[in-house]
């Protein structure tokens, strides 16, 4: 129940080969290296530990929670944040929320859900915090080259030689804006979702949100309660599913017809018909007809935001064409004239430390291709966890995903033929979708469905035990 | 217990999950925080936390261990509960132990074993012990059919398990003692009780944590057959009191079987092998 990995880490020792640029290295042995202590990065640290494993995790901010952590610089969660799945797809399985919590419970309830998780499995002790990761370099020996220093560049870089790494510096970070002509000379204010904190940022104003994600869905309905004017811009159509029908979060009542093996065309046609019983036909709103069935494109669970656009204080508008002085003109030449653009139009995952054909992103497209959302081939003790955007839950995602990492790398001692079958597997499924059919878009490349995704990480499980 | 395999998808618990029931739970913490592993007794059928607070609790802390006891739902001071199933007392279980402010011990009494059994699949707990286990089977109602027909018999028809002084307590317990406990003994719920003999042996555990499993040989509930066979599904060997009833816990020398689970986790047991 202790190793003798975990006594901190040492000073470079110069008996170790140098990096290829003569800087010392200190050797960190069979110690596993963790990037980010958010929510992927936490569990990651406790399964690693749990098979055995030293590690040494690197967190820029100063405490847990990643993204939920409203304190952190680079967290996008606004005050009215709540979860979007249930509780029982959001828990870690073997760390349940307790269970008088609400269905969904609010931001700040999950990142003390995190803090505990942290404290319970003692998690602290592994984390270096206020360390930014610099440079993650593969050397000789599928060992990584880990260079860090004080978040905020200050100090001297450090450079650490660990036996794997995972990736969890999650994907809600860096904001994507979106290019408009005008948008340069439009006198009014213009935020990414990521600075929008509080609804009194909203209020009395005539605000114009773009974006129709989770997010975007949230801002327009906090804008319909205390702007004086709310316009929500959106590409196309979607399907707005309530987070309650038949007496039941939504998510649940989805799965039990999952668990009951009803085939996608079926439960789609259930979900059309169960929201046209409930929200019903939202054209006559003005909203375009959805170009897509249910589950092609990201779930958006509001139940709010119909009630608001049919009580007349979200008005739905098409597309955004381009900025003038004071006014926006859209898609279909009508002109407004908000005072304040909110562009709820999503984050990309980045990589920055990292040279993108380690992830086999060679052309800097901003996509790695790797297997189950996790895997890099030729790098096998390399690992991304949480890089998903599931149709649920993501927080169950990441356990299996480092479970199955922590495994791996126990095998690579034990059984080295099956971590090089792993490998060749790793190999030939690069790009592999877990998901039905989804629309293309720099929000759905990782898109996948919890029960298909989940599904091929325990056959994956499964083939490392029992061969 | 290692035939089963990993189970990542739950479609059927994430769409149904388990109700909330008030739960009692009653510690005893030392006054001074050693950092020694909290324990969580989680008592048998028809006993509730009660149990565990008339010795186990107060020795336990007076060791330096944080120690809690819960009561079942439907049992002592907990919510009645008619229609639990194990997996109603499983997520009970499971949801104090992750209240702990540390990763915690579970320890099980009698058939509360076996629902410990089961939480050990869904949390990864530091260690487990197994105090007179019943894990279930045809062959735990042949031997209380044997031993005690009469309080066996109706729980067979949905009445709940009346156990008797026999059973639980040696002859070195004072009378007014063994009557006291037995006034205060309740029942399991019905669909629970027939999952003790029919319902699915528990999954893998989680988090590889090392198993202690003790009894008595004495025991007129666990025979000593059972006890081995519980041991080596943990690949390990019955630590044995003789001359003690089921209930170790309250039974006249309750004092060894406790110090015993003490010094084994004071000896911080190596995580099970795989």
């Amino acid at each position: 129940m202790s190793s003798s990995t975990d006594l901190g880490r040492p000073d470079p020792d110069p008996t170790v080969a140098p990096t290829r640029d003569g800087r010392p290295v200190s050797d960190r042995g069979d110690t596993v290296c963790v990037i980010g202590a958010g929510a992927s990065g936490l569990t990651a640290v406790k399964n690693l530990r749990e098979a055995g494993f030293g590690v040494d995790c690197y967190e820029r901010e100063t405490g847990v929670g990643g993204a939920w952590n409203w304190r952190h610089d680079r967290s996008p969660v606004y005050a009215s944040t709540h979860l979007i799945s249930s509780r029982p797809f959001t828990q870690f399985p073997d760390f349940p929320m307790p269970d008088d919590w609400p269905d969904y419970p609010h931001h700040a309830q999950l990142l003390s859900y995190f803090e505990r998780y942290a404290d319970h499995f003692d998690l602290r002790q592994h984390v270096w915090f206020g360390t930014e990761v610099v440079r993650v370099e593969p050397v000789e020996g599928d060992r990584w080259d880990v260079t860090t220093r004080s978040t905020g560049g200050y100090g001297p870089e450090r450079t650490s030689r660990y036996a794997g790494v995972v990736l969890a510096n999650g994907h809600n970070w860096s904001p994507k804006l979106p290019r408009y002509e005008g948008l340069e000379q439009f006198r009014g204010e213009v935020m990414h979702a990521s600075s929008y904190k509080d609804p009194a940022q909203l209020r009395g104003k005539r605000v114009l949100v773009v974006g129709a994600g989770n997010t975007g869905c949230d801002i327009a309905v906090e804008a319909a309660q205390q702007a004086s004017r709310c316009w929500h811009s959106t590409r196309r159509g979607y399907w707005y599913a309530p987070k309650y029908v038949l007496g039941r979060p939504a998510d649940q009542v989805n799965d039990t017809l999952l668990a009951l093996r009803v085939p996608l065309r079926v439960r789609q046609w259930l979900y059309h018909w169960t929201l046209r019983l409930t929200v019903g036909d939202l054209t006559r709103f003005g909203l375009p007809r959805p170009d897509h069935r249910v589950y092609e494109t990201h779930p958006i669970a509001n139940s709010q935001l119909v009630y608001y656009v049919g009580h007349g204080e979200i008005s739905p508008v098409p597309d955004v064409a381009r900025f003038g002085d004071r006014t926006v003109v859209l898609a279909d030449g009508r002109e407004i004239d908000p005072e304040l653009v909110v562009f709820a139009t999503g984050y990309l995952p980045r990589f920055e430390f990292l040279e993108g054909r380690v992830l086999g992103d060679a052309d800097g497209s901003g996509r790695p291709r790797l297997w189950l959302n996790a895997f890099a081939a030729g790098h096998p003790t390399l690992a991304v966890v949480g890089l998903v955007q599931p149709d649920s839950g993501i927080f169950p995602i990441s356990h299996w995903q480092s479970v199955l990492f922590a495994r791996l790398l126990t095998l690579r001692a034990t059984r080295p033929d099956r971590a090089a079958a792993f490998g060749q597997r790793v190999a030939a499924g690069l790009g592999e979708r877990y998901s039905g059919r989804v629309k293309d878009s720099t929000r759905h490349w990782f898109e996948v469905g919890h029960a298909d995704y989940l599904r091929a990480l325990q056959r994956a499980l499964r083939d490392l035990e029992d061969k | 217990m290692t035939a089963e395999r990993v189970r990542v998808v739950r479609g059927w618990e994430w769409a149904r999950p388990e109700r909330p029931a008030r739960r009692e739970v009653v510690a005893a913490v030392p006054e001074l925080d050693q950092a020694k592993p909290p324990l969580l007794f989680v008592p048998g059928f028809g006993h509730g936390a009660w149990a565990f607070a008339e010795h186990w609790l107060g020795h336990a802390a007076g060791r330096g261990f944080p120690a809690y006891a819960l009561s079942l739902r439907g049992h002592g001071g907990s919510e009645p509960a008619p229609g639990a199933t194990l997996r109603s007392y499983t997520h009970d279980v499971v949801q104090v132990a992750a209240s702990l402010p540390r990763q915690a011990v579970l320890v099980g009494h009698g058939a509360g074993a076996r629902v410990v059994a089961h939480a050990l699949a869904r949390y990864p707990a530091r260690a487990a012990v197994l105090v007179a286990p019943v894990l279930g089977g045809w062959g735990t109602l042949g031997t209380a059919l044997r031993r005690n027909p009469a309080g066996t018999v109706p729980a067979v028809f949905g009445a709940g398990l009346r156990l008797n002084r026999r059973q639980l307590f040696s002859r070195e317990l004072p009378d007014a003692d063994a009557r006291r406990h037995l006034a205060r003994l309740g029942r399991a719920g019905r669909r629970a009780q027939w999952q003790l003999l029919t319902g699915r042996q528990p999954e893998p555990a989680v988090g590889r944590p090392p198993v202690l499993v003790l009894g008595s040989p004495d025991d007129r509930v666990v025979p000593a057959a059972a006890l081995t066979r519980a041991a080596r599904r943990y690949a390990s060997a019955p630590l044995l009191f003789p001359g003690m009833g089921h209930d170790l816990m309250l039974d006249a020398r309750w004092r060894e079987p406790v110090d015993a689970i003490l010094d084994w986790l004071e000896k911080d047991p190596a995580p099970a092998l795989g």
